[in-house]
């Protein structure tokens, strides 16, 4: 929104201050202010002249040679204004002066010299009309400054819209000029309002609002007897500083009300509407608007009816029909308070935001309505004094605003603001705002005026806001807090995600990457996977990413197959969330989970599938002290998992994830010169799991034993069931064994050869030989007995 | 006796000076200081003298055995060293300007950014809390005193649900959850995952981090938000931040602000980064709105307290330069794979 400080200072004498500085407080005090943007800089050396002459060019048909007297000499011009007259008065800009971004000097037109320039509007900058020349009274004094005639020179300054979401009372310019009185502790003065009580006895208009609830207020008077057309050059220029078109004076003069006091008006032909009905229509129809477009009017929408003929949307836009014409003289004038939410829904069914609509929506002050009209008619009865009023002021205020008063003391100050200030200081900003104060020692009860009380201030918090802006956050002392200490421990979750993300980063040289919550359907597509059925979002913009996914992996492998050239070998991991499912109640299974994909060009897919799982092994082992097992997956999850070569993983007797190969055609989808693998563990489930082991053995001090043992495993058959049949028959004297080799040959047809190394000590005595070979034995006999025999 | 002794020394003075390796030099000590050696015969020889000559002999062989000895240790330490040399001569220099073969990995850029602010609210006492990335309209709006009305729930940037849920658009959803859990009072921070419906660029993006920091007790004041977001924020740039508050309005703070920072790359002077206004706007904060504080169960009368969000994707965007925000979130190796410093 801009701001004119020309149109501020009729309501605050800011005199003898530095308007940058106040409008830079305003920022810190209010609501941000954008831009500065000087009005009037690019103009200088434009006066009054007078054309004296006018000579067609002899050889263009557009062009004139003028001799125009500038009050101090007379001037050669040659100009092209379609508009030229013999003693017209036009602002004409000496040689030496600035005009329409322009430096004048002499220049030879069209073979002619020329010595200045005689402005359109759009020349001065001070509207967008450049069709002709800008016409000046009669009686001007030819030689005048035009920024002596005008008030050319003005500062504005561009707030940010957002800024002000809240604040239903600083969007006209009178509601900016009680924060600036506030802020430089200046007086504010009262709006010029016209007295009504003189037709008090004449007619009322009809007003009938139907839908109380939507429509709280309605304010109306009937003019009639208006015979001027065109607003005054002042008027004018306030509008288009402040980004509005002038139409004509009963439209503008609604505009200039807006932008002055923050109310909407409408001005109705009284041809057109003569009586006032606020309601909804059963059914939808077609309604034109004064933007020439037909709109659908649904029955949600509150609309403004004369007779039963809807005139305008309420609170948003008039109709074409209704709409003041070149030859209106009388009107009928709506200034009325609808409820902002029915407004804003209204707006946006028909994508329709106007100035209206925008400040209707923040909650206006419904106690404005009547002084707008009457602030109304002192403009109009000022410039167009045979005005006149045919009906008296009728008001339906229908839906009163809830007074507020809040009660508070200064410890609450004190305590809120952690600054030291005084009661009297309270009083007084408080005041300036236009609260009304009770105080008494210190206890505070605080009546909210009708313009901050529709939704802004309602709290006594609002109130410390209002007191410690115009205090300036500047002037704040900067004071830590004074509050007992507690240890803090972090979550095991938390833990976890550290310690994973490091050890797959350091160990293991994987990157971390982050993927979307959804699934692609295209991207995923790609690789051979189609989009497993979830939850959905119902508004996405993209139709490809619409279902939340199930699993970390498919949007892993996504990544991992756009980092095909990235290097012969690589991983990636993410800890994030998916949506596995419903829960019971309906809501989302949402799950925090870890994802790993490894690809490699130069390992074959059952190297790299060993590495993973040593990978996982360990890294299980690092965060919980014991290393996780996996079993064979008997149904698969996913249809891109392998259907062979899938396992579980369990950690402290609880499933934790899976880890697989590649389904063949997503394998094949995928990249035909690189393998993948992966594996997806939940985090959840991880952190529920309490670590083990931290306690310590003390080595044998006596020397052990080694022996290895060279088994022969039938095809299909795994080394987990030598494992097993290990610990399942384990003697006090086996401290322990691990594989030190598998050996394959095309000769052992499938079957392969571990060797298994198993280790003997005991904690009090040196081992003899014959124990030892008789432990080895009675392991080797309960493997024989599963059918697992020594190679011979 | 004397005359062998002196053959002897000639025949020692000769061959010292023709050793030029160790296998001469055990060839020289073996032929005088052997089991046969001649100087060991000669000792053998010393029987058969009598007792004054066997004295002035054994001196004289004495010490040419010493010399002998002398010459061997100092010839073969001579030796060694010169080997030792001859050897380094001909070693291969071992070719250290080869790039690493080691592939390390990398962590997220976001990762490194919450890791680093996280540590500095842990070390002021603030928990660090978690929290789901899909939650219900009561957390995102309700709880945070966004009535049913509110123009924020129109906004078509919030992702529904089919299943009435809706992902977060704040980590300011998280709020009644972590009151609820802890009670006052109250020093936690909550990263989290963020999402709006709205078309992604260069500088914006449908899913992105924020940090999210309350602190609640029975005396919290502005003052001491300012405090905190100064401290905070100048251990986050590692430098001295002036801050600078100014009116901001969001439904779940009373007084709500937006908190500006002096321009990280003109100090405050003005440029084109700052627009000239020397301040960059960082990250709204407020006192949290007592509707807040009572939905999370705790008596706003007697208790207060501070909020505030962090964009951790544009404190990450800051830090290390980077331009587009797609990166984030592109899976790209070649951009992300070069995080591998923890700092």
């Amino acid at each position: 929104m801009l701001i004119s400080m020309n149109w501020i200072s009729d309501f605050v004498d800011l005199s003898g201050l530095n308007i940058e500085e106040l409008i830079h407080r305003f920022t810190l005090s209010t609501a941000e202010v954008e831009e500065i943007i000087h009005k009037g800089e690019d103009l200088s050396g434009v006066v009054a002249g007078r054309i004296l002459t006018i000579e067609n060019h002899p050889k263009s048909k557009k062009l004139h040679l003028l001799t125009v007297d500038g009050g101090d000499k007379i001037y050669d011009v040659v100009c092209g204004a379609p508009n030229v007259r013999e003693g017209m008065i036009v602002p004409f800009a000496k040689e030496g002066g600035r005009a329409g971004g322009m430096d004048i000097r002499k220049a030879t037109i069209a073979g002619y010299d020329s010595y200045g320039m005689c402005c359109s509007e759009a020349e001065l900058g001070i509207s967008a009309d450049h069709s002709g020349l800008m016409e000046l009274p009669e009686d001007t004094v030819v030689g005048t400054d035009i920024k002596k005639l005008f008030p050319i020179d003005d500062i504005v300054f561009e707030v940010d819209n957002k800024s002000l979401t809240n604040r239903p009372d600083l969007w006209g310019h009178y509601g900016i000029a009680r924060e600036f009185a506030a802020l430089s502790g200046r007086k504010l003065r009262p709006l010029t309002l016209h007295d009504t009580d003189a037709y008090a006895n004449l007619p009322e208009v009809s007003i009938d609002i139907r839908d109380t609830e939507h429509c709280y207020r309605y304010s109306s008077i009937k003019v009639e007897n208006v015979t001027i057309g065109v607003s005054p050059v002042q008027m004018r220029i306030r509008l288009f500083y402040c980004g509005m078109r002038a139409i004509n004076l009963l439209a503008d003069l609604t505009n200039y009300l807006m932008l002055e006091m923050g109310q909407p008006m409408h001005a109705f032909d009284l041809r057109k509407v003569d009586k006032i009905e606020v309601a909804r229509f059963p059914e939808p129809f077609d309604f034109e608007t004064l933007d020439q477009t037909t709109r659908r009017i649904d029955e949600d929408t509150l609309m403004i009816c004369s007779s039963g003929t809807p005139v305008a949307v309420a609170g948003i836009m008039g109709g074409y029909d209704s709409e003041i014409a070149d030859d209106t003289t009388s009107l009928l004038i709506e200034s009325a308070n609808f409820d902002g939410v029915s407004v804003r829904k209204s707006s946006s069914r028909l994508g329709l935001r106007t100035d209206s609509s925008m400040r209707y929506e923040k909650m206006l002050d419904p106690e404005m309505t009547v002084p707008a009209i009457k602030r109304y008619l002192a403009l109009l009865l000022d410039i167009c004094p045979d005005a006149k009023a045919i009906s008296r002021l009728t008001d339906s205020y229908v839906h009163r605003y809830k007074s507020i008063t809040l009660d508070f003391d200064k410890k609450y100050v004190d305590r809120y603001t952690g600054i030291k200030i005084t009661n009297a200081r309270i009083v007084k900003t408080l005041e300036s705002l236009g609260f009304t104060v009770r105080h008494e020692r210190g206890n505070f009860s605080v009546d909210v005026p009708s313009w901050r009380a529709t939704k802004d201030v309602t709290i006594k918090a609002d109130i410390i806001e209002e007191i410690t802006r115009i205090y300036g956050y500047d002037n704040f002392e900067i004071k830590t807090t004074v509050s007992p200490l507690f240890p803090v421990r972090s979550s095991q979750g938390r833990v976890d995600d550290t310690q994973v993300k490091d050890i797959l980063c350091d160990r293991f040289g994987l990157h971390e990457v982050h993927s979307y919550i959804w699934s692609d359907a295209k991207k995923l597509k790609e690789i051979g996977i189609a989009v497993e059925d979830n939850t959905r979002l119902v508004n996405s913009i993209n139709p490809d990413q619409v279902v939340l996914r199930r699993s970390m992996i498919p949007t892993l492998l996504s990544f991992a197959a756009d980092n095909r050239g990235f290097a012969e070998e690589f991983g990636i991991f993410e800890i994030g969330r998916v949506s596995d499912g419903l829960k019971s109640d309906g809501k989302c299974n949402e799950r925090k989970r870890l994802g790993i994909v490894l690809v490699s060009r130069s390992r074959s897919e059952k190297q790299l599938y060993l590495y993973l799982k040593d990978l996982l092994l360990e890294l299980t082992g690092a965060i919980r002290g014991c290393s996780c097992t996996l079993a064979h997956c008997e149904a698969t999850d996913h249809d891109w998992m392998h259907p062979v070569n899938s396992c579980d993983v369990y950690l402290g007797g609880k499933e934790i994830g899976s880890m697989y190969a590649l389904a063949p055609s997503v394998a094949a989808a995928f990249d035909k010169k690189a393998v993948a693998v992966c594996a997806e563990i939940d985090m959840y489930t991880l952190a529920e799991i309490a670590p083990s082991g931290g306690s310590f053995t003390e080595p044998s001090r006596f020397p052990g034993v080694d022996i290895d043992l060279s088994l022969l495993l039938d095809e299909k058959r795994l080394y987990g069931e030598i494992a097993e049949i290990i610990e399942q028959n384990r003697s006090e004297l086996l401290t322990g064994y691990t594989v030190i080799d598998v050996y394959e040959n095309e000769q052992l047809q499938g079957k392969r050869v571990v060797t298994v190394r198993l280790f003997f000590a005991s904690p009090e005595r040196t081992l003899s030989g014959e124990e030892v070979s008789l432990a080895a034995a009675e392991l080797l006999g309960c493997l024989e007995a599963k059918g697992i025999m020594l190679k011979k | 006796m004397n005359e062998k002794l002196q053959q002897l020394r000639e025949q020692f003075e000769q061959l010292s000076v023709q050793i030029s390796d160790s296998a001469a030099l055990e060839q020289m000590r073996i032929s005088f200081l052997g089991k046969n050696g001649s100087l060991t015969n000669l000792f053998k020889e010393l029987r058969t003298l009598s007792a004054e000559d066997k004295k002035t002999a054994a001196t004289g062989i004495n010490q040419l055995k010493k010399e002998l000895e002398q010459f061997i240790a100092d010839k073969s330490a001579e030796l060694a060293a010169a080997e030792q040399a001859a050897q380094l001569a001909n070693t291969e220099t071992y070719d250290f300007t080869l790039p690493s073969s080691l592939t390390g990995g990398s962590l997220h850029p976001i990762t490194l950014v919450q890791r680093e602010v996280e540590a500095i609210f842990a070390s002021m006492g603030f928990t660090i809390e978690d929290f789901r990335e899909i939650v219900d309209d009561y957390d995102n709006f309700e709880a945070v005193n966004i009535p049913p009305h509110h123009p924020a729930r129109d906004m078509q940037d919030t992702y529904f649900l089919d299943n009435g849920q809706l992902l977060k658009t704040h980590t300011s959803a998280a709020q009644n959850s972590i009151m609820r859990k802890y009670g006052a009072p109250l020093r936690a921070v909550f990263p989290g995952r963020c999402f709006r419906n709205e078309a992604i660029d260069a500088c914006h993006e449908n899913t992105f981090f924020q940090m999210e920091g309350m602190m609640i007790d029975e005396n919290i004041s502005i003052s001491n938000l300012i405090y905190f977001m100064k401290t905070m924020l100048s251990e986050v740039f590692k430098r001295d931040i002036q801050v600078r508050l100014r009116p901001g309005f969001f439904p779940f703070v009373e007084p709500g602000f937006e908190l500006d920072i002096s321009c990280l790359i003109c100090g405050g002077e003005g440029c084109p980064t700052c627009k000239h206004s020397g301040w960059l706007e960082l990250c709204p904060c407020g006192m949290i709105h007592p509707n807040v504080l009572e939905a999370g169960g705790i008596d706003s009368e007697k208790y207060t307290g501070f909020a505030f969000g962090l964009g951790l994707t544009r404190l990450a965007m800051m830090k290390y330069g980077i331009k587009d925000i797609r990166i984030l979130n592109s899976g790209s190796l070649k951009a992300l794979s070069q995080f591998t410093a923890k700092q």
